[in-house]
């Protein structure tokens, strides 16, 4: 009690200062991960990229981004085995956003594909059970994550499956590809809208709306959604009145101009992988540091505390300044890199991550976005949609699983054990 | 900076693939201004061809092994590997066909008889069509994953490979005919002469055979 009102200040500075480290590190290495398929596909350049991903980050965070801070920052560790101790609290929040941010940073120099998550979550349930004592984890909840992080890339994978085959049924494989894809392109537009709306209706507004003192019932959400879906499908398919059949470009590969289409939807699949991603992954950032400043604050461990507004704001600016210092350069690479991936399988592939994400996001799970994204292209392999996968990275992620989480505790361990030295 | 999603995406071998089998046709295309040059018996020009041809052959002996060089056993594709490794070997044994003929033809500087010269052009000729018709169906591998393997482009890859039947028909009838205007003159021609004639027919039907089988292995890959 004592420490937290003798150091409350510089404590409340380190929490902000490791946030932003964490932040950093989930924008330089997350997000141009979830937005390397739209890169890499050609759809949006990189300056666009960017700007999506401010944009809906931002957005995805602050309106669907709740559930999984909760989850972060009071549904891993048993808030009431610390009532006592409300300064360890602190010392393990920042420890496991130092921890966490620290491997990323490693990781990323070496090279090694790490998940922002794996880390955070390790370095969380490090500290707790390790220096706090085994019972302030709670372990059914984190039993529900670990399991997660293996039903995540296989639904995903399934979505994409279902949605690759839909396209080819419904437009590649049909005497007039480019008149159909023209014709019904704009439903999966309607889905990106449809979806995102309706997760930001039931997972993101719900307090903004209690305060306004007015509910929604499922009927009238799905039909705000609806009319949101129908909206965004209007949009695209002005858009794609622009794009025009050139049959030149036919000579060489038939489905040149049937791609073209598919660009286009791929701007608002980007968009939805940047929204997914935000209502996810800024979580493992925000959530820790929220924590952090909610017992600093108040002096004591409390089930109930909201978050402030501006936590969420340092949570966005460290992934923007994290993108644009470093990320951007991943993005570049990545972009250059995948050529394989044209716009009708990058689609089907962001889109069902980025259902998947959504999804895991209003439960408050705490997935792998990366992870999940690898899933979804799988599934497009497994409809026989890309040409070569390699699936050497299937190992690596396991690997990064087995070597994340232990390496997020054992950083956190010991930062944990350095603050309670240097302040109590 | 390695993004796993970077690292995901493999390099795709259907076009290197496709590219072989370019250099393959080119290589056998040859054959037709050999066969010109032997039938004049102009051996200076028969000498620059075979040289040619020679030079294709192995350009597509270098493409063969780059694309075994960057197929790892942890690719996974749409196609099963080792049909595809065995599309490949069909492919390059074309072109090796075409180098045979030309050397089995400029190491005794082999003379065509006058009666059958504008026989053996045609006949050369067609089994060259047999080899572009191989090559059509070897062009719609990209358009076949394109599509996702589907039914339409099946469909339009089995109407590619009719052709590519008609055509060796085709080659077959020529080769009956040219062997029975052989058969009427050899008596009057020095045997071995004869005999390394027949070995010519023979190894041109050959080339068309294997033009005819890679194009085939296309139905291999598609069936399973």
């Amino acid at each position: 009690m004592e420490v937290l009102n003798e150091y409350g200040q510089i404590l409340l500075i380190l929490a902000i200062i490791f946030g932003l480290f964490m932040a950093w590190g989930v924008g330089a290495n997350d997000v141009a991960n979830a937005m390397g398929t739209s890169v890499g596909s050609g759809a949006i350049t990189l300056k666009q990229a960017i700007v999506i991903a401010m944009i809906f980050e931002f957005a995805g965070a602050y309106l669907a981004g709740g559930e999984v801070t909760a989850t972060i920052r009071k549904g891993i560790i048993d808030p009431l085995t610390l009532q006592g101790t409300p300064e360890y609290l602190v010392y393990g929040m920042l420890s496991a956003l130092l921890a966490a941010g620290t491997w990323l940073l490693i990781a990323s120099i070496v090279g090694w594909p790490v998940s922002t998550t794996h880390s955070i979550v390790g370095a969380i349930v490090g500290f707790a059970a390790v220096a706090i004592s085994v019972d302030a984890v709670n372990w059914s909840k984190v039993g529900t994550i670990a399991a997660s992080w293996v039903v995540s890339p296989v639904l995903a994978g399934t979505i994409s499956y279902m949605l690759f085959k839909s396209v080819q049924r419904s437009i590649l494989d049909t005497a007039e590809p480019f008149e159909n894809a023209k014709r019904y392109v704009p439903m999966y537009m309607f889905l990106v809208g449809f979806m995102i709306t309706m997760v930001t209706l039931i997972k993101g507004l719900k307090h903004v709306f209690k305060d306004m003192g007015f509910s929604l019932s499922y009927f009238e959400m799905s039909l705000v959604a609806g009319l949101t879906g129908l909206l965004v499908a209007v949009i695209g398919g002005i858009m794609l009145t622009r794009v025009q059949r050139d049959i030149a470009l036919e000579t060489d590969d038939r489905y040149a101009n049937v791609e073209k289409v598919f660009a286009v939807l791929m701007i608002f699949t980007a968009c939805a992988m940047a929204f997914a991603h935000g209502s996810n992954d800024v979580a493992n950032a925000v959530g820790p540091m929220a924590a952090a400043i909610a017992t600093i604050k108040s002096g004591a461990v409390t089930a109930k505390s909201s978050m402030p507004a501006w936590v969420l704001l340092v949570g966005g600016v460290g992934i923007v300044v994290g993108l644009v210092t470093y990320g951007y350069k991943v993005m570049a690479t990545i972009g250059t890199k995948i050529t394989e991936l044209t716009p009708s399988r990058g689609f089907a592939a962001t889109l069902g991550a980025s259902a998947t994400v959504v999804l895991a996001s209003g439960i408050g799970l705490p997935i792998s976005t990366t992870h999940t994204l690898v899933g979804a292209v799988l599934g497009v392999g497994l409809a026989r949609g890309l040409a070569a996968i390699n699936l050497r990275i299937v190992a690596s992620i396991f690997t990064s699983w087995v070597i994340t989480l232990p390496a997020g505790a054992i950083l956190s361990i010991m930062f944990f054990y350095i603050f309670k030295a240097v302040f109590s | 900076m390695a993004s796993p999603i970077m690292s995901l995406f493999g390099q795709s071998p259907i076009k290197p693939l496709q590219q072989h089998m370019h250099t393959v046709l080119e290589c056998v295309y040859l054959l037709n201004p050999f066969f010109q040059a032997v039938i004049k018996e102009d051996w200076e020009a028969v000498e620059e061809a075979y040289n040619t041809i020679a030079e294709f052959e192995d350009k597509a002996d270098d493409q063969k092994q780059d694309i075994r060089l960057h197929l790892p056993k942890s690719l996974f594709m749409p196609i099963n590997r080792s049909d595809l490794i065995q599309l490949l070997s069909k492919q390059d044994k074309v072109c090796n066909t075409a180098k045979d003929i030309a050397g089995l033809i400029l190491g005794r500087k082999q003379v065509i008889p006058k009666k059958i010269a504008s026989d053996m052009a045609a006949y050369v000729k067609s089994a060259i069509a047999v080899a572009t018709e191989a090559k059509v169906v070897i062009d719609e591998l990209d358009e076949l994953i394109g599509s996702g393997f589907g039914g339409r482009e099946i469909d339009r890859i089995n109407k590619c490979i009719t052709k590519l039947e008609r055509a060796e028909n085709k080659n077959d009838k020529r080769q009956i005919t040219l062997r029975a205007k052989l058969h009427a003159i050899e008596a009057d021609m020095p045997p071995i002469d004869a005999m390394f004639i027949y070995k010519t027919i023979e190894a041109i039907g050959n080339l068309a055979d294997r033009a005819q089988s890679a194009g085939e292995q296309i139905q291999v890959i598609i069936a399973r």
